[in-house]
């Protein structure tokens, strides 16, 4: 009688033991599918964030050039060059998208090489919703390419602040395809292409820290400039003629646009809606600020009146030093860099222009060259891992980035990186508009130039008061 | 009849309006100008580049008038431009062959 009991109590105990496990092997393929669903969720809605961001970001940075930069230049030049200034930014909206699209992007982010890519996505083959795993792993690669292509675009047109008021527009168009073809693209492979002799993130022999494109926009643009300014020469009366800016307040409104698309430029380097992009949003618009304080506060000081052109040239000089620094340092660091940069760019433009007399109109070289290469070098001072901690090594260890963590050698990678990027602008520049001057010439006539190239290339006048 | 021209210091409108409305003259030309006499001008610094700016802005009237009034003008009007500054500007005048006016064919001191 007991032993029926006890027979039937672990009878009974072996049932209750075991229907749960009968119960979890019916339930289990459920759980599963709806763990993976929520899985699969949680990736959408990451990834969802993070496209947001980018097509956001994307939007601001093609502001950057149309309207920010070419209100910003357009307002700095005399009036009867304003619309040919202008029609120099907007013109490469459209060029620099159908040339990127066709073999720019492709040059730039396919294939593995050191130097540039292949042809691989050549006419956008390939490049769908589909994430590109080796850039940014969730957002579509269209997404990818098409915040590259804004980058393209706002570079050459940097440029175009040397040659204001004197280049032809036909040379003009050709120097962009070819410059976008042999300087842009092989420089932002380098950095930022898989394979990239200067990339940091992929491997590089040379790992050069440039977050949003210190080297690849604002040196290549800037140097480039310089030698532009110097190949096509002096405008007609310069410097003997008064060549004030012909609107301030234009000017103006066009450097607030590009500080605030220029969140897009640096925040949206993170390629996704993360903490990285929240810190690389902090940084910039600290080094904006205090590059803006920089260069108002060293005018006041040598000129005796602070103003608004120093404002805005500061907060643009800042905006461009910050620019490789801007996922990889502090808050503090980044006010310290924009205000160093502030300072250093009132210097380059008011004085070592002079000097040398180099008819850099829109002193291009002086804020995105020589800002550029400053902030280049100053990333690898405050470069830290606390900020970003992407860089690791193949045990997975967080590795030292900048003087900060101790890396001291990342300030020779930066050196390395800038002269690159010098050595590639200045070659390319020079062969570029050695073709174009050949083929088209690349300067206005003297009576154009007088009469301004609204009218004389363009056939339009920016103003007409009596109407 | 005589042209009145007078080149007066732009914040001074307003005033010399006033004051020739005051006396039954409301009919002229005002146009903005630029120019100086002894007046200095002013330095500005645009990115280190230094401009002497010394063409002033100025506003210049101009007003044809029957030539029995012309001195009560010319008084009326330098005594609402006057400062006592360098930089009030100038009146001139000159002899007026005729005047037309539009609508009607009107001649002489009555088209005034």
């Amino acid at each position: 009688m007991v032993s029926m009991m006890k027979l039937s109590l672990k009878l009974c105990l072996l049932a209750f033991l075991l229907a749960p496990g009968a119960i979890w092997a019916q339930a289990s393929p459920d759980l599963q599918t709806r763990l993976t669903a929520v899985e699969a969720a949680a990736k959408s809605a990451q990834s969802a964030g993070d496209n947001a961001w980018m097509l956001t970001s994307s939007a601001l940075v093609l502001m950057m050039t149309g309207p920010g930069l070419a209100l910003f230049y357009g307002g700095l030049v005399r009036r009867k060059n304003v619309l040919s200034t202008m029609m120099q930014s907007f013109i490469l909206m459209a060029v620099i998208t159908v040339i990127w699209a066709v073999v720019g992007y492709s040059f730039a982010f396919g294939g593995q090489g050191p130097f540039f890519g292949d042809l691989r996505f050549a006419f956008l083959h390939g490049v769908g919703s589909a994430p590109n795993s080796d850039y940014a792993s969730t957002i579509p690669q269209q997404t990818f390419m098409v915040y590259q292509l804004m980058f393209a675009i706002i570079t050459p047109a940097l440029i175009s602040g040397a040659f204001a008021e004197r280049m032809k527009f036909s040379a003009m168009l050709l120097f962009m395809v070819l410059w976008a073809l042999v300087v842009y693209s092989p420089q932002a492979h380098m950095v930022w292409g898989k394979g990239g002799l200067l990339n940091a993130a992929l491997g590089g022999k040379y790992p050069t820290l440039d977050f949003a494109g210190g080297t690849v926009v604002h040196i290549t643009s800037g140097v480039s400039a310089l030698v532009c300014a110097l190949y096509l020469g002096k405008r007609h009366g310069y410097p003997s003629d008064t060549m004030r800016p012909h609107s301030l307040v234009i000017s103006f409104i066009g450097a607030c646009l590009l500080w605030v698309g220029w969140f897009g430029f640096n925040a949206g380097s993170a390629l996704g809606a993360s903490g990285l992009a929240s810190s690389a949003f902090v940084a910039t618009h600290f080094g904006a600020a205090a590059a803006a304080l920089g260069w108002v506060l060293a005018e006041w000081i040598h000129n005796g009146k602070p103003s608004i052109l120093g404002g805005i040239s500061g907060c643009v000089a800042g905006l461009v030093a910050i620019t490789p620094a801007s996922g990889f340092v502090q808050p503090f660091p980044a006010l310290l860099i924009g205000f160093v940069a502030g300072i250093f760019c009132f210097f380059m433009v008011a004085f070592v222009k002079a000097k040398f007399r180099y008819d850099d109109s829109l002193d291009a070289f002086g804020v995105h060259g020589m800002g550029g290469t400053l902030g280049a070098i100053l990333t690898g001072v405050f470069a830290t891992n606390a900020v970003n901690d992407g860089f690791k090594d193949s045990a997975g260890k967080v590795l030292p980035l900048g003087l900060v963590d101790g890396h001291a050698v990342q300030i020779l990678y930066q050196v390395i990186g800038c002269a690159i990027a010098w050595g590639l602008a200045i070659v390319g520049t020079l062969v570029i508009l050695k073709i174009c001057d050949v083929l088209l010439g690349v300067r206005v006539r003297k009576d154009q130039e007088i009469q301004g190239l609204d009218v004389a290339l363009h056939g339009e006048e920016g103003y007409f008061f009596e109407a | 009849m005589k042209k009145i021209e007078a080149i007066i210091q732009p914040f001074k409108l307003d005033d010399v309006k006033e004051a020739l409305k005051g006396i039954g003259i409301d009919g002229m030309t005002i146009t903005e100008v630029r120019g100086h006499g002894r007046q200095k001008g002013h330095k500005e610094v645009y990115r280190g580049q230094e401009y002497n700016v010394d063409l002033l802005p100025k506003v210049k009237l101009e007003m044809v008038v029957s030539s029995t009034r012309a001195d009560e003008v010319i008084k009326t009007l330098a005594g609402a431009a006057r400062t006592g500054k360098i930089g009030d500007g100038k009146i001139f005048v000159y002899e007026v062959a005729d005047a037309i006016r539009i609508r009607n064919d009107d001649r002489g001191e009555s088209a005034l």
